[in-house]
């Protein structure tokens, strides 16, 4: 008996006898657009969904994390271990996780939030990208804690979809984020908060 | 001389409504047009292609574009059967090619090769409007309908409500799903007595036998009259159903 | 071959369900409500890119393109996903899948699994096969939990639970979870209850179970989109990730993509973006499951493939637009289409995919989904990928009625040969005017068989005493 994996690939070939012609892809969408200044529109997107969001200075930025991460009243904040130094502000407990030393999953679920950075943002849409690169960690720290702060410099801000996915290589673990975890299953309406993060706060840098 | 029309009546139409394809000759007179009606024309096969009885719809479209030919347009009440006849006939086969570019739904008629959205008439009641679902979406005909209405003097046009749903009319439908068409009807007369109309109007008379054909069982007291109807009446002649 | 779970057992045609399902006020409020929900926010969504219909073209070609070269398209995935440490398995049928999976949970050791909602799983009745095998599967959406916890049946593609309203997901959680006694029906209460419930199961199954939303040929890279975080959960934690994936599921390139994240959120949730979408390439070291298993599964998507009209049917990437705006579905809900698939595109899609039963009810079944619909066209008009669903319903009408000797296909071939011919068509005008006799006022209230199926509920006009062509003799001939 012929294995699955010939057998449909035969079927294919049988369904398509009738060879249907080449296909030419329209391009004709926008694949940069002129959306204005995408950073007031990337700050708007991502209010939208219900999360935090603030425009900082780089300077100013250790006292900003600070302020957020008082504000919400942490206490053990677990971070990839190569953020800069000076985000871990002091009199949190930062908890820092690498490849060599992974935290223990029940440490992240017990962690009060997780600090990032990211890999690109869209302004369009109010999404942050996360690749698994610098200052990002593995994919379970942004997951498990209830509250994520992530820091997203102006540079990293793209206007629309297309030129994100230009950024991008498919082949990191990749996780978009578009505000805090939600739900549209009850009644079809939207609700913030299920598994994922429950408090999103995005800082904007620059 | 004007325009060299042919009237396709449509069989529902020509056996159920003549009224309503006498307003069309009136009105597309009155607008200077030549109209005739072949006296060889059927039915479009519309019921048949889509109850999935292609090869008698093949049968149907193939002498019907015969019994158009030499026409400079042909002009249907209705946006389905209009509808059937360019956006499915050239599926069906190519001789029908030619009538299905020379075919037209009444407000595109008017609309588009004629140029006129006030054509005079005169019709002093409320009215709604039901867009219907193949006008709407197979011929996109849009705002035409309700830019003709809107120049119809003494005519009160209401909004209706939900108006782009189905009636739930869908040929044999109406038929084979009974129960869920006539759910659909249910909402849809809710929205036209809304409206507190006098009258509900649309482009085609199958739409309007079920929607009124509700509304008459309901005893609801609102009638259902097609738009060529409405833009027949003339201040000088109102337009009368024939005794 | 096994029967295909994609319709389920013993469902009557689909007017003998929904003459039940109209009965049924409640069900007809909660989908009213929800549908006219999000229709109205899927309109604001889409107005908002001004290129919406040329991404529709462009999503509509490149899954054609996929469509078209797809041995090649699932070769070259094969590959790439083989290359990053991935393992690729083959599935003919439902059968064969679900053996597939439950044989790779038990080389994990694990009698537990939790799954991402997945309309592929949902396909093959993987839950239950996996019950047979002694495996529990934990659904851990929220509406596929609703759905579980309720021993209900899907009745929508994205929100399977929709047929129910808050205060009956609070009477199904109070019966079915612990300590949640004083649970209230506010859907941020509902939604904190599911994650409670299931935090400690997240943190503890060693087998994930996914369907995919997409997959790049060229990468090997497997898309998931989601809301809840519950996909994440399971893409992430366990060290086993099982994804059963329908083979057309591909897109050529990671590019391509550009185009599906726009054209999906706004389709389905009526967002600008989902909250949640997790791309991975076969295994990455350090990060996420340590073992990956994708299943192809054809189930009757190639002979879908073989149907030159059908075939369209297979561009679906599952947004549920088409469903939110029809009319039938809104009336009659999900469960009456007998299927996982339900709404305008499951009356084109079982048809096709379940094709070939032995089953006479099914059969019957099968056959009826295509004239579960006034052919109204909305449904054309949001899909996203710009299936055709009004042609293809006509096609399979066609299919279902091929060959049939009914009292229907006597009548439509006599209607046919009488409108052959002017003169007959004028006798038969002239016979159907004897309804005029048993008329009142011009209107006919009641009909036998199968007239009555009008008249039950809408009177119908009496044939004119003149007719048009009648007149126009007289008058003008």
């Amino acid at each position: 008996m012929a294995d699955a994996r010939s057998v449909i690939l035969g079927r294919i070939r049988a369904a398509l006898a009738d060879r249907p012609g080449p296909v030419t892809v329209p391009r004709e969408y926008d694949r940069v657009r002129d959306l204005g200044d995408v950073l007031t529109l990337f700050e708007k997107q991502v209010a939208d969904y219900r999360a935090v969001v603030r425009r900082v200075a780089e300077s100013a930025l250790p006292a900003e994390i600070e302020s957020s991460l008082t504000a919400h009243g942490v206490r053990v904040m677990v971070t990839p271990a190569d953020v800069p130094t000076w985000w871990r502000v002091g009199q949190f407990v930062w908890s820092l996780d690498a490849p060599m030393s992974p935290l223990p999953n029940a440490a992240l679920d017990r962690a009060d939030g997780v600090l990032t950075g990211c890999a690109v943002a869209i302004a369009q849409t109010g999404t942050i990208v996360l690749d698994a690169g610098y200052a990002q960690g593995r994919r379970a720290l942004t997951l498990l804690p209830d509250y994520h702060l992530c820091v997203v410099h102006a540079d990293q801000v793209v206007a629309t979809v297309p030129e994100a996915l230009a950024r991008l290589e498919s082949t990191r673990p990749l996780t978009f984020i578009s505000g805090p975890s939600a739900t549209s299953d009850i009644e079809l309406d939207r609700v913030e908060g299920v598994h994922g993060p429950r408090n999103l706060e995005v800082l904007i840098v620059g | 001389m004007g325009t060299r029309v042919a009237l396709f009546a449509t069989c529902l139409t020509d056996t159920f409504f003549p009224d309503t394809a006498r307003a069309v000759v009136r009105l597309l007179e009155r607008l200077g047009c030549d109209v005739d009606f072949p006296a060889a024309q059927t039915c479009c096969g519309q019921m048949h292609y889509n109850t999935g009885y292609r090869a008698h719809a093949v049968k149907l479209a193939k002498r019907h574009a015969k019994a158009f030919d030499g026409y400079d347009a042909v002009v249907a009440p209705s946006g389905s059967c209009a509808g059937m006849v360019r956006e499915v006939y050239p599926d069906l086969h190519r001789r029908t090619e030619s009538v299905a570019r020379r075919t037209y739904e009444l407000s595109e008629f008017l609309v588009d090769v004629l140029g006129v959205t006030d054509v005079g008439a005169y019709f002093p009641h409320r009215v709604t409007y039901h867009p219907t679902c193949h006008s709407l979406r197979m011929l996109g005909v849009g705002e035409k309908p309700l830019e003709l209405l809107r120049h119809v003097r003494g005519l009160d046009l209401v909004e209706l409500s939900g108006a782009d749903s189905c009636c739930g009319f869908g040929g044999t439908f109406a038929l084979k799903n009974a129960e869920t068409s006539t759910a659909m009807l249910a909402d849809k007369m809710t929205h036209v007595l809304e409206t507190r109309a006098q009258v509900v109007t649309a482009g085609d008379n199958s739409c309007l036998m079920h929607i009124g054909g509700g509304l008459s069982r309901l005893k609801t007291g609102v009638r259902s009259l097609h738009l060529a109807e409405i833009l027949a009446s003339t201040e000088e002649e109102p337009w009368a159903a024939t005794p | 071959m096994g029967r295909n779970p994609v319709t389920w057992l013993g469902s009557p045609t689909f007017p003998n369900a929904a003459r039940d399902a109209l009965s049924d006020v409640q069900l007809r409020g909660n989908l009213a409500h929800a549908t006219t929900t999000i229709r109205t926010k899927r309109a604001a969504a889409v107005a908002e890119l001004p290129d919406w219909q040329r991404l529709r073209e462009s999503g509509q070609a490149i899954k054609d393109e996929v469509l078209s070269n797809l041995d090649s398209y699932l070769e070259r995935l094969e590959a790439a996903v083989t290359a990053r440490g991935g393992i690729v398995h083959w599935a003919r049928d439902a059968a064969e899948a679900n053996e597939i999976v439950l044989r790779l949970v038990k080389e994990a050791g694990a009698s537990e699994v939790v799954k991402v909602k997945s309309m592929a799983t949902a396909e093959i009745g993987l839950n239950e096969a996996l019950e047979e095998g002694g495996v529990s599967a934990i659904e851990t959406d929220l509406a596929e939990l609703i759905v579980q916890l309720g021993d209900d049946r899907p009745s929508h593609i994205l929100v399977p639970a929709i047929h129910r309203n808050r205060s009956e997901i609070r009477d199904i959680f109070r019966s079915r979870m612990s300590g949640v006694e004083d649970l209230s029906d506010t859907p941020a209460e509902l939604a904190e209850a599911a994650r409670a419930h299931l935090r400690r199961k997240f943190l503890s199954a060693k087998v994930a179970i996914s369907g995919a939303n997409f997959a790049v040929a060229d990468t090997g890279s497997v898309v998931v989109v989601e809301s809840e975080g519950n996909g994440r959960m399971c893409l992430t934690l366990p060290e086993t990730l099982i994804t059963v994936m329908g083979i057309e599921k591909l897109v050529p390139t990671w590019s391509d993509l550009e185009v599906f994240l726009q054209l999906l959120p706004r389709s389905s949730t009526a967002e600008r973006m989902n909250p949640y979408t997790s791309v991975w390439t076969g295994v990455t070291p350090g990060d996420g499951p340590r073992k990956f298993h994708l299943v192809l599964l054809d189930n009757g998507r190639t002979q879908t493939l073989a149907d030159r009209v059908g075939r369209q049917a297979l561009r679906c990437i599952r947004c549920s637009a088409c469903l939110n705006v029809c009319p039938v579905y809104e009336r009659t809900g999900g469960q009456a289409y007998g299927s996982v698939y339900p709404g305008p595109i499951g009356a084109i899609l079982t048809p096709q995919l379940g094709a070939g039963t032995d089953d006479p009810q099914t059969a019957a079944l099968l056959k009826s989904l295509p004239f579960a619909s006034s052919l109204c066209g909305a449904c054309y008009e949001v899909c996203p990928v710009r299936i055709d669903i009004p042609s293809v319903l006509v096609h399979l009408r066609g299919k279902a009625v091929e060959g049939t000797h009914t009292p229907e296909s006597v009548a439509m071939a006599a209607a046919s040969w009488v409108m052959q011919s002017p003169a007959r068509f004028r006798l038969a005008q002239r016979a159907a005017s004897v309804l005029r006799l048993i008329s009142r006022r011009g209107k006919v209230k009641r009909l036998p068989w199968p007239g009555s199926k009008w008249t039950d509920s809408r009177d119908l006009p009496a044939p004119a005493a003149e007719t048009f062509s009648a007149w126009w003799r007289r008058t003008r001939g």
